[in-house]
């Protein structure tokens, strides 16, 4: 039997509002429940206080500096490397062969599973290089990973920078350095930031790279040499071995509202950005 | 005439971006370093199809995780396709612009939620659920697929709204105007012209699932055996690495190690075919 | 290095002047330019005629080597500036301070009004404060702009009018202090009181400076041009004292444009 052309349209538009509604649903459920399950344990105390009994008490303070430091140290290293690339690619080269290469490895290297990246920061970084399972092994971990997102965001900031900005500038004695320098970065500015802070968020949230790299010590760092314990692998120690579920939850919670105020942010940025380039 | 300040800022641009490509190289490098002596000291063959896993006697065979990764991800992929195309058509064919452009956001900031979360609300919601209604022990490929499927709708719905959004007006108004009804004019002409960028997300959402570690761990069992049905627990290639990093040394953690190497040849296959599929169109 | 690179050319000096030879430009394939010969006179204005296509814009960025920028350019041919080949031994970067451009549409960079003054001589090593505030004012009152944003030089470019902006481009030129200053269709988005104006500041501007202005516009070409160039499909058809290209022109062609059977 066919259906006539208007049923069939009918229903199928149904069938994908059900499915959009289920996703938008799962997604805003998994919000919610953690947001819910862990926004109770939180107090000044949990945030600024040391763990104690290996975490099932005390607070989360090291894991917050851990956390910092490390995403800090990636994105020292990745924003110069990820912002030179992207100029390169759309200010000194055209379309062709090398580009090709180049952004195929960018894509390939945000396809690597994290796993992988934790493999190859512990060969290298923690065995080889012998820095041992530090804030340095896993720093340089993440900047290889938010290397391809820095890249390519910076690149499309830096295309959204009109043409004749760049004319203008070479009329008026410039060398292309210059007007890289004094036009088309700061006018990519907003879009760069957003791939950084996207940087920021993917960094804090990861754990499977971060755990064989940085390690696990509860302790405060007093070099770039020392272990540190993020929130994410916290979070993962404590759910995972059962220790405490409550501060599980309370870890949780300060991780995904500080991701969600990351992309907001970021969402936000780039919103009045395109807004003013319209 | 250029001056050689000039030069030497384009050069040092040049070898900065040439650092993802060379990054990937040392990867490669790496992992295949560490990981192709054990391929060879037990066989390639060897190592891919026997089941038998047993570190401590000196026995690689990893067989149960490839089919282990073969079934979440299948399952992941059942769960996570459907939603996300008929999320992705939806949004960008039946909702008006302005909401569409609050709710892609915020499906792609649901990319951004740390694995560990999928995990933990797998293993405290979906686990008991499957446990105490399915039976079996609850950690299981169903509840892992159930949660890759979730964790990949953000890659999907993402990059299908843009191939679809690619497809040009015209295309849209022709065969509206021949009378074809709004359904009609999408699956037949939107869809076919949007179709390498629908691959591609699925390709990529295949390689999310695929790599994916923590939060499978902390829902499948870990099981080291043949899979014989969705409520069975399994173990998939990332989950044995992370598993036993901590502890393997030696052979065994050469072991892990070429179990990456698998793994990453596995991923870069579908890399370049998700490049190519992205390049056509 | 620095000694070819230097371009000696002396301001107001009767010598001052451009002599293009023999020059063919191509994008790749497409041949451009076809070998076009022009001396151009100093303290004069050159208005550049000719359709949409003509290479009219192209001559133009010839002579500060904007063209350079793209990678498909090839060129034959020499510009002479004094007797200097400007394709020869002098740098691009060197070549563009002495020559300025405005551009067919206002571009005020997005920065304030000032900054886009001394984006040239800041660049070109100019750090000294008191030094960088006359030249904006000298600038701005040369392109009749400083009565209107003295008060609010720190104020957005962005935010005069499209007239003013036009006016703080030429006034941005020449900053700068060159020799000549090129104009791609300068008016071709302003309304005619802008446009006024901005012809009002080219008469006086030509006392001290050379002028080649592009333009679609033949009346504007007969209102500011001393001398006209008319262009067509790549080739140089003539060029001649305004008022013998607008009363006789030696070629049917240029005849037929100037008197508006097409183009």
């Amino acid at each position: 039997m066919r259906l006539n052309p208007k049923t069939s349209q009918k229903i199928m538009r149904i069938v994908l509002g059900i499915a959009t509604g289920l996703t938008i649903f799962i997604l805003l459920f998994i919000i919610v429940f953690m947001l819910s399950k862990g926004i109770p344990v939180l107090n000044w105390e949990f945030l600024s206080n040391f763990p104690a009994k290996m975490g099932k008490a005390g607070g989360i303070l090291p894991t917050i500096i851990g956390t910092f430091v490390l995403t800090l140290v990636a994105i020292v290293i990745a924003t110069p490397l990820g912002v030179g690339a992207a100029v390169y690619l759309t200010e000194y080269i055209r379309e062709g062969k090398i580009t090709k290469i180049i952004r195929f490895g960018a894509e390939s290297l945000a396809g690597i599973p994290s796993i992988i990246f934790g493999l190859f920061g512990f060969i290298l970084f923690v065995v080889t290089l012998k820095m041992g399972w530090s804030i340095l092994s896993g720093g340089l971990t993440l900047a290889f990973m938010i290397l391809p997102t820095i890249i390519r965001t910076s690149e499309e900031a830096i295309k959204t920078v009109p043409y004749s900005y760049r004319e203008v500038s070479f009329s008026l004695g410039a060398t292309k350095w210059e007007t890289i320098k004094k036009v088309v970065l700061p006018n990519a500015l907003p879009g760069i930031v957003t791939g950084i802070i996207l940087g920021i968020g993917r960094s804090v949230g990861e754990t499977a790279a971060v755990i064989f790299t940085a390690g696990s010590s509860l302790r405060l760092p007093s070099s770039l040499f020392d272990s540190v314990r993020t929130m994410s692998v916290h979070f993962y120690i404590l759910s995972r071995e059962g220790i405490s579920m409550k501060n599980a939850c309370g870890t949780a919670a300060v991780l995904v509202i500080f991701i969600l105020a990351m992309n907001l942010t970021a969402y936000w940025i780039m919103h009045k950005f395109t807004k003013r380039n319209l | 005439m250029k001056n050689t300040k000039e030069v030497v800022i384009e050069k040092s641009l040049f070898l900065i971006a040439l650092s993802a490509i060379f990054m990937l190289f040392l990867i490669a490098i790496f992992i295949f370093k560490e990981g192709t002596p054990l391929i060879f000291k037990v066989g390639f063959k060897n190592f891919v199809t026997s089941s038998k896993w047993f570190p401590l006697e000196g026995q690689f065979g990893i067989f149960s995780m490839i089919l282990g990764t073969l079934w979440i991800t299948a399952g992941a992929l059942i769960i996570g396709v459907p939603l996300g195309l008929s999320c992705a058509i939806f949004l960008s064919e039946f909702v008006p612009r302005r909401i569409m452009a609050i709710l892609k956001p915020t499906i792609e900031l649901l990319a951004g939620i740390p694995s560990v979360v999928y995990g933990f609300i797998g293993m405290v919601v979906l686990v008991p659920l499957i446990r105490e209604n399915l039976g079996g022990p609850g950690l299981s490929i169903l509840a892992g697929s159930i949660i890759l499927g979730i964790m990949i709708l953000p890659t999907i719905i993402s990059i299908s709204i843009d191939a679809i959004q690619a497809v040009p007006r015209s295309y849209r108004e022709g065969s509206l105007a021949m009378g074809a009804t709004k359904w009609q004019t999408i699956h037949m002409v939107v869809l076919k012209a949007a179709r390498s960028g629908i691959v591609a997300s699925i390709i990529l959402g295949m390689g999310r699932a695929i790599g994916e570690t923590m939060a499978v761990i902390m829902v499948a069992g870990n099981a080291v055996k043949i899979p014989r049905s969705i409520l069975d627990p399994a173990r998939t290639l990332t989950t044995n690495i992370a598993l036993e990093m901590g502890f393997a040394a030696g052979d065994h953690r050469q072991a892990l190690f070429a179990t990456g190497v698998v793994l990453f040849i596995i991923i870069m296959i579908l890399n370049i075919i998700a490049n190519y599929a992205v390049r056509k169109r | 290095m620095e000694v070819v690179a230097e371009l000696a050319l002396q301001n107001n000096s009767m010598n001052n002047k451009i002599s293009v030879k023999n020059l063919n430009v191509f994008f790749g394939d497409k041949h451009v330019l076809k070998n076009i010969n022009l001396d151009i006179t100093p303290n004069k204005i050159l208005a550049v005629i000719g359709p949409a296509g003509s290479g009219k814009t192209t001559f133009l960025r010839c002579l500060n080597r904007l063209n350079d920028l793209d990678p498909e350019m090839k060129f034959t041919g020499e510009i002479l500036f004094d007797g200097k080949n400007i394709y020869q031994g002098i740098n691009p970067v060197e070549l563009r301070r002495r020559v300025g451009m405005i551009f067919a549409l206002p571009i005020p960079l997005p920065m304030s009004i000032f900054e886009n003054i001394v984006y040239g001589p800041k660049l070109a090593g100019i750090t000294n404060k008191k030094e960088l505030n006359g030249i904006v004012e000298k600038s701005l009152k040369d392109a009749f702009l400083w009565d209107e944003v003295k008060d609010r030089l720190n104020d957005p470019a962005m935010k005069l009018s499209g007239g003013q902006q036009q006016r703080l481009c030429i006034a941005r030129a020449l900053a700068l202090k060159p020799d000549i200053i090129l104009m791609d269709e300068p008016c071709s988005g302003l309304d005619p009181i802008s446009t006024a104006k901005i012809e009002e500041a080219m008469r006086q501007l030509k006392k001290e400076y050379m002028i080649i202005i592009v333009t679609n516009n033949t009346k504007q070409a007969a209102r500011v041009g001393d001398y006209t160039a008319f262009f067509l499909m790549g080739e140089l058809i003539e060029s001649n004292e305004t008022g013998k290209i607008f009363t006789s022109p030696n070629d049917k062609r240029t005849e037929d444009y100037i008197s508006g059977r097409f183009g």
